[in-house]
Order: C-alpha cells, then structure tokens, then sequence
C-alpha cells in the first residue's frame, strides 16, 4: 500500500493537467470556476475535446474505445479536472447508457451508438421515473406494444434531466403488463425527434429549468432499439442505476467546492475580520472537510476494489448517501457564509446570462439557488431512504 | 401564570386566520408577489380597518393597547400564508422604533398615519460589511448648519422601494463598529441624492440597494438621541426577531401539515409512503421541532418587554437559535418526503422551504445568536 503516486502516474497527471489547461474554452472554465450555469453547448466544447483525445469515455475499457485507465489514473483524471474547473461530465451517455450498450446491446447497437457517445455529438437523457413511479420504479406503465417492427410507446416520463438539450433518450417501457412487474420491463432507446414526443418544462424552487415531463404519443420505435432481450430491461436498469451511483458522490466537486467556501470564509467580513477567523465557523468548515476526506477514501476502496475486478456491489449505496449529503452540507456552509446578502433573487444574472451588476459579490446570489437546487441529490438517483433500505437488506441481511 | 389567549386575542387569531384564508391561497400569493410593489395595497386597507398595524401600541400613542402576544398571533398566521405585506418593517420595526423613542411630533406626523394604513417604513441597518453585528456601522451622517448630511451605503433593506420613510443607521460620532456613536434618522423615500437598486428576494418579498449621496435632513430626523441609537436599534431588531419566529412557526405548522398530507395519499410500493417507518419517524420529529419552536417563540414574545435587557436579548436570541434548528429540519424533511416534487417550483412546500431558510439568515443565523446567547448567558 502507498498514497504517493508513482513517477508515471505523475507524470500522467501532469499530462491531464496541461490537456485540460490548453482545450478547456477559457468562458466555460469561467463558468464552472465562478458557480455560473453552463449552456448545452459550453458542455458539448468541453466533451468534444475530451472525445477527441480519447478521454470522454474514461470509465470504459479499452475494448470499446476507452482509454483502459487504472484506478490510480481515474482518481488523477477526475481530480485533475476538477481542480482546472473542468465542467462535471454529463453522464447519461458516457457512464448510463454508453455501458448498457457495450454490456447488453448487439453488435449492430455497438456499432451504431458507441461513437456518437465517445466523441459527444449526440446528447442523451434517462426516461426511468414516471410520475407514479419514482422509488417503485418496477411499477413503470409507459407502454410499448410490438406490430412488426416497431414498438408503439404510450406513457409519459418525468424529472428528465436536460430532456430539452437531448438528441436521444433511453427509456424503460413495458412490454408485459401481465408479468410480475420487474419482468415486463424492457430498455429502449429513442430518437427524440420522433413525432409523438412533447417536451415540457418543469420549474425548479430556485426558478431553473432543468428537467422535464416527456410525453409519448403513439411514438414508433423500431424493434432495432430494443437493448437487451425483451422484457428483461431491468437487469440493464439495475446494472446502470449501479453506475451512476458512484458517478455521484462527486468527490472531486466537492473537494473544489470546500476550497470555494473557504475563498468565501475568507472574502466574508465578520466583525472586522475575515469570517473564516470565526472560531465556530471555521470548525464547521474543518467538520466538512473531515467528511469529504472519509468520502474520498472510501470511494478510493471502492475503486481498488473494483480494480481487482469486479462491479461494483450494494457499498456504493453508502457513497451516493454521503456523497449526496456531503454537496448539499457545502451549498448550505456556503449560503450560511454569504449571509443576508444570500437574499437577492437576481433571475436576469442568473438564468439569461444578462450583464446586470450582481448585488454584493458575484458569488452572493448564487448562494442561495444552489443550496435550494441541491436538495436534488438526496432525492435522485434512488432517494437516500431507498440507498439506506437496499444496504440494510443487500449488506446486513436485515 | 396563565398561557391561555384572551377572547380578545382568540378573535384576533380568528380574523387573522380568516385573511390569511381568503387571501391567500397559493396561487393567490404567486398573482400578488408578481405585482410591481408585490404586496396588495387593498390588503393593507384591510390590516389597518382590522386594526392590526396599531394593536400592539399603548393607546396615548394612538395604539390599541396590545404588545408582543398580539404580534405573536398575526404573524404565525401570516407564516401559514406566506403574507407578503411588509408588516415587519412598517410595524414591528419603523413604528416600533418610533413609539420607543420618537418625540410627541415624530409620533403624531409618522406613527398615527401608519396607524391608518398611510404611511410605510423600512429599516436601513445593514451594510456589506457588517454581517450581523449591528454597531459595523460605516454610512456617515456629518452635522450640516441645523441640519445632517448623510453618505454611505445599506443593503438589503426590505420595503425601501414603498417605504414613506426609511429609518436610517447612521454613524455620527466614534470608530467602526464602536456602538457608541450611532443615531437614527428618519430620512424620506424619495430624499434627494438617495438612490436605490430594487430587486425581488428568494422569499418572493422586495428588497433594495441604497446608496446615500450627501443626503441632507433637518435636525428634526433624528429619532431618539445623537449617538445614543444602539440599544434602541438592538432592541428594535430583537422584537423583529421574536415576530420572525411567530411568523416562521406558522410556516413550520403549515409545511408540516401539507408534508403529512403528501406522505398519507402519495403511493409507492402499493402503500402510501407515510406506511415506512423512516418516513413516520421523521414527520415526528418535525412536529416536535414545530412544538419546540412554538413554545420558544411563546416564551421570548412573553420576555421581550422585560425590564432588564439581558433577559430580552437572551430570550430573543434563544427563540432564534431554536427556530433556524427548527425550521431547517423542517424546510429540509418536508422537501425530502416530497421526492421530486419536493423540488419544484409549483408546490408551496418549496416556497415555505425558501421562508424559512431566509428567516434563519435575517438578523443573525442559529450560529450567530448561539454565540451571542452564550455570551450573555456566562456573563450572568
Ligand atoms: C432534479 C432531479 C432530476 C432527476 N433526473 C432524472 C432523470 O434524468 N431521469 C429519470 O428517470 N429520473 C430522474 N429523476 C427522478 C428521481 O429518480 C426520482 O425523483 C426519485 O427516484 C424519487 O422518486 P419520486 O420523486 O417519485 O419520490 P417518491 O418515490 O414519491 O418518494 C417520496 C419520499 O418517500 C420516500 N420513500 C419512497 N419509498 C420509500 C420506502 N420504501 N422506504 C422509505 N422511504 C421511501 C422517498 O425517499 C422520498 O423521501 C430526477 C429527480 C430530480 C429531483
Ligand atoms: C432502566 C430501565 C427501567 C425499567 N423499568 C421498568 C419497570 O419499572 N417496569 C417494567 O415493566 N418495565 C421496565 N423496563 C422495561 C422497559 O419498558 C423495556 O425495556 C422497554 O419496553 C423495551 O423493551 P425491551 O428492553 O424488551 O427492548 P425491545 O422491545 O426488544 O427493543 C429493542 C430495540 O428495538 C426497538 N424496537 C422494538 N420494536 C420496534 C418497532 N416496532 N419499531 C421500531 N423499533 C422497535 C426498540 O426501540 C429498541 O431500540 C425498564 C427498562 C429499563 C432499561
């Protein structure tokens, strides 16, 4: 065992570093460093120019075009990122679907899709949850009844994240409504285009647009999209609800997003001196930072683990719960930080990406949107009570 | 000892809970904090007919001879509405300060009209710099013939854009953030080389930038005594607090009963998800925060006009320590048992969530009174 990094892996940071530094567009790494939303297209830049060095898909094995990294090399790449205000990779195509396929998909399917997710010219979104069925996903009703080659997709999707910016959405249909629930569901992939579909918005507490209600009318899917057997779409939605739960304890945003606050601790006055020399606020900072350390570590087991092969099993339920704790505990240190200047509801600044002075600090108005949008965490990807229900049964027996 | 409301104060609960009922239903609210003052001029007729803005005044002020218990109870019911009318900053805080020390003129020009709904105020405290600590206090106001010119910044002053008056903290004497050398002056709306930035809150209510150019006043303005403005001013933010925690108790109640709603009829697994005892559990443990809540806020509106200010400030302090615990426990639990829909703009769970999270931030936050608490209550 040995924290230090070899004189490779080293080495191998430096090179991540200096890529990131040269193809990182200077307006989005303004973005991410100052807490500003990112655009569809301030992603796509970012992820085209990851996809051309091969560096997109970095989870992925060689044999599907990834870049075969070690742990060791995973953790540097994240990091690295992180550290240079990379934006976070949006993973539906890269670490959901993009595995699904190359796991479960035919040859046909590997061809087809791969690439376009490797190289990032097509944008994907996940249509999993319904409206009745958000922690019961088994329960999903959104129809597709087989006549000929295609399937007809009845239903509706929702909290489809960035719904309006997708090309493609993978979706959980059923396709046996008599079977028992887990096993009348199959995994399809849809072209947004298709006519049928409506896209509508939903508004978030902080007053953001980023997810969606998908409506499918009478939408036809050709038989060709069906990953997977029929009726066994949900070995594929275990096997990528999985992935993306490791994907979001974030630790590297996290680590970045401790450095900011203390920028703000720093920055803050309190009683003449800067608020970071507040005894209680300072603990409460060291206390943040305590618990992204233990985060980090665990996931650090985690991926050693996995690095002797092998998925990754029910323990990576306890780092989305941390993970997901841990980013909503910074948003609200941060808020606490900015105080009343937290008020200032700016939608202009921050939404329409007009030039208004922001009120106090640029960071102050951010604050308080942050701290309410984060509340997400806890709820997606498996609400925390659904993480803390399957690590009681699939860990301790109970 | 008897903590029971009078008939007196039970009508006004009634009346209170009544306007809160036709007034305010949700998408009522969204309709009247859209509106370009984002209060309702004809709801403010109605609090003044009611009698509410003068109730908690002694009578030879013009008042109705209430106090704190009779703010205590139209506030918890403004929290259940999320009211946007600026009751805080006319009543408890300008005309508070105002009956505390205003001359008999003072009181006869600004406090009588705002008795009768005609006049509004704001209070001018903060600055960028001053966090929560209310002597760090840099806006100059230098002696101009009989007169003062005032120059400086303030920020975040709820109500300036309608305020008739803004009450001004301004430094006419000492070093920052000495608390001797601070007076108040009350300064007109729309004073010349007063300009404001107006911006709406995450709360839905409205707030402004000021910026004070040479703002001249006659010696009139003064309200209370040269130099002799912080402990008025201390005292004045102490009675917004406790209001505050009346006004986030009734947020609690509500979020907790929409919560309790949600979780009986919103089904997963074939069962209503109040079925799962983690779920159980924590709604418990929001109605114990709110009883909490409620009684802390009870106790310090029953302190608050105590003889010796340690017993106030001490009472003021605790309440808000207990209701920024509270009310994040309970802001946070009811967005989480809502699931996705806990997130979303169009429930008001989302909105009593963003109350109250403001709440704890307005006039020093559960750490800051924590401390200020300590601090009295060793010292003793
Ligand atoms: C911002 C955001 C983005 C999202 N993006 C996507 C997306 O892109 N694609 C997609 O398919 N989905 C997405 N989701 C949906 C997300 O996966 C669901 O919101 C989540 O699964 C919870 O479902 P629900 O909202 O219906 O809440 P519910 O399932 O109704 O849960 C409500 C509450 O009950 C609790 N609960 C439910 N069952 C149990 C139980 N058995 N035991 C204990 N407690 C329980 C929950 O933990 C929660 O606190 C997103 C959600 C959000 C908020
Ligand atoms: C100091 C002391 C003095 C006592 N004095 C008396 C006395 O004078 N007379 C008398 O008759 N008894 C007395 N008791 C007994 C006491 O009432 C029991 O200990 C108590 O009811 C719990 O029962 P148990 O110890 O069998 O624990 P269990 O019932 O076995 O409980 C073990 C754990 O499981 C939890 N649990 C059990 N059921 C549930 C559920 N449905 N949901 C969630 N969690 C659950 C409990 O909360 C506990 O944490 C005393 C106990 C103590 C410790």
């Amino acid at each position: 065992m040995d924290l230090a990094f070899t004189a490779e892996e080293q080495k191998f940071a430096d090179e991540v570093r200096a890529f990131v530094k040269a193809n990182l567009p200077a307006d989005v790494r303004d973005k991410v460093k100052n807490g500003k939303h990112l655009g569809r297209d301030d992603y796509m830049r970012w992820q085209q120019a990851l996809g051309k060095k091969g560096w997109l898909v970095y989870t992925w094995p060689k044999k599907y075009g990834g870049p075969g990294f070690t742990p060791a090399q995973r953790y540097i790449f994240e990091n690295v990122c992180a550290e240079e205000y990379a934006p976070g990779i949006i993973p539906f195509g890269t670490k959901m679907v993009g595995p699904v396929i190359y796991t479960f998909g035919s040859e046909e399917q590997k061809q087809k899709y791969l690439p376009a997710i490797r190289e990032s010219t097509v944008w994907w979104c996940q249509g999993y949850s319904e409206p009745g069925s958000g922690s019961d996903l088994a329960s999903l009703r959104t129809k597709a009844e087989k006549q000929g080659d295609h399937y007809i997709v009845n239903g509706s999707k929702t909290w489809n994240t960035m719904g309006h910016w997708a090309d493609w959405i993978f979706c959980l249909v059923r396709t046996d409504s008599k079977a028992k629930p887990q096993e009348g569901i199959s995994f399809l992939l849809i072209d947004m285009k298709t006519p049928g579909i409506t896209v509508k918005p939903i508004i978030m507490a902080d007053g953001g647009h980023e997810v969606n209600e998908v409506f499918f009318d009478n939408v036809k899917v050709p038989v060709a999209n069906l990953v997977g057997k029929e009726n066994e779409g949900w070995t594929c939605a275990k096997f990528l609800l999985a992935n993306e739960r490791l994907g979001i304890a974030a630790v590297p945003q996290s680590k970045r997003g401790v450095e900011a606050l203390k920028d703000i601790a720093r920055a803050e006055q309190d009683n003449g001196k800067p608020l970071i020399e507040n005894p209680g606020f300072a603990e409460k900072i060291a206390d943040l930072e305590i618990q992204v350390t233990a985060l980090e570590f665990t996931e650090l087991r985690v991926l050693s683990q996995m690095a002797q092969g092998g998925q990754p099993g029910p323990e990576v339920s306890g780092l989305k719960i941390r993970g997901s704790e841990i980013q909503q505990r910074i948003t609200e240190l941060t808020m606490e930080a900015v105080g009343e200047y937290a008020a200032p509801y700016l939608p202009g600044l921050l939404w329409h990406g007009s030039n208004e002075e922001p009120v106090g600090p640029e960071y102050a108005h951010l604050a308080a949107p942050r701290y309410f949008n984060t509340r997400k965490t806890t709820i997606y990807g498996g609400s925390n009570e659904i993480q803390k229900g399957i690590i009681s049964k699939m860990v301790l027996g109970l | 000892m008897d903590l029971s409301l009078s008939d007196e104060q039970k009508q006004l609960q009634d009346a209170a809970e009544r306007f809160v009922r036709d007034k305010y239903a949700f998408e009522n609210r969204r309709k009247i904090a859209a509106t370009e003052k984002g209060w309702l001029p004809e709801n403010w007729a109605q609090m003044a007919e009611l009698g509410w803005l003068g109730m908690s005044f002694k009578e030879e002020d013009g008042g109705y001879g209430g106090g704190p218990i009779e703010t205590m109870i139209v506030m918890e019911q403004f929290g259940k509405g999320l009211v946007l009318e600026p009751f805080l900053p006319t009543v408890v805080l300008g005309g508070g300060m105002i009956a505390a020390v205003g001359s008999a003129a003072q009181k006869e020009a600004l406090l009588a009209p705002m008795i009768e709904g005609k006049k509004q105020f704001a209070f001018a405290w903060l600055e960028r710099q001053s966090r929560y600590n209310l002597a760090d206090v840099s806006l100059k106001a230098t002696k101009e013939g009989s007169g003062w010119s005032l120059s400086g910044h303030k920020g975040v002053v709820y109500n300036a854009a309608s305020a008739d008056q803004i009450i001004v903290l301004a430094r006419t004497a000492g070093s920052a953030r000495e608390e001797k050398g601070l007076t108040l002056f009350v300064v007109d709306g729309n004073a010349k080389g007063l300009s404001r930035r107006d911006y709406p809150t995450q709360d839905s209510l409205r707030a402004s930038e000021l910026t004070f150019d040479k703002v001249s006043v006659g010696a009139d303005a003064v309200l209370g005594t040269v130099d002799g403005a912080f402990p008025v001013a201390e005292d004045a933010v102490d009675r917004a607090i406790v209001a505050l925690c009346a006004e986030a108790t009734g947020c609690m109640d509500a979020v907790n009963a929409a919560t309790l709603e949600y979780i009986k009829t919103r089904k997963q697994f074939g069962v209503p998800i109040g079925k799962f005892q983690v779920l159980q559990h924590r709604m418990v443990d929001c109605f114990t925060n709110a009883q909490e809540a409620r009684s802390m806020t009870l106790m310090a509106s029953l302190k608050i006009e105590d003889k010796d200010p340690v017993v106030r400030h001490k009472a003021a302090s605790g309440a808000k320590v207990q209701i920024g615990k509270s009310g994040k426990f309970c802001g946070q639990s009811a967005v989480q048992m809502h699931g996705g829909m806990g997130v979303t703009d169009e429930l008001s769970v989302s909105h009593y969530f963003k109350r109250l999270t403001m709440i704890d931030l307005m006039f020093g936050t559960q750490q800051h009174h924590l401390t200020r608490y300590s601090n009295l209550a060793m010292a003793a």
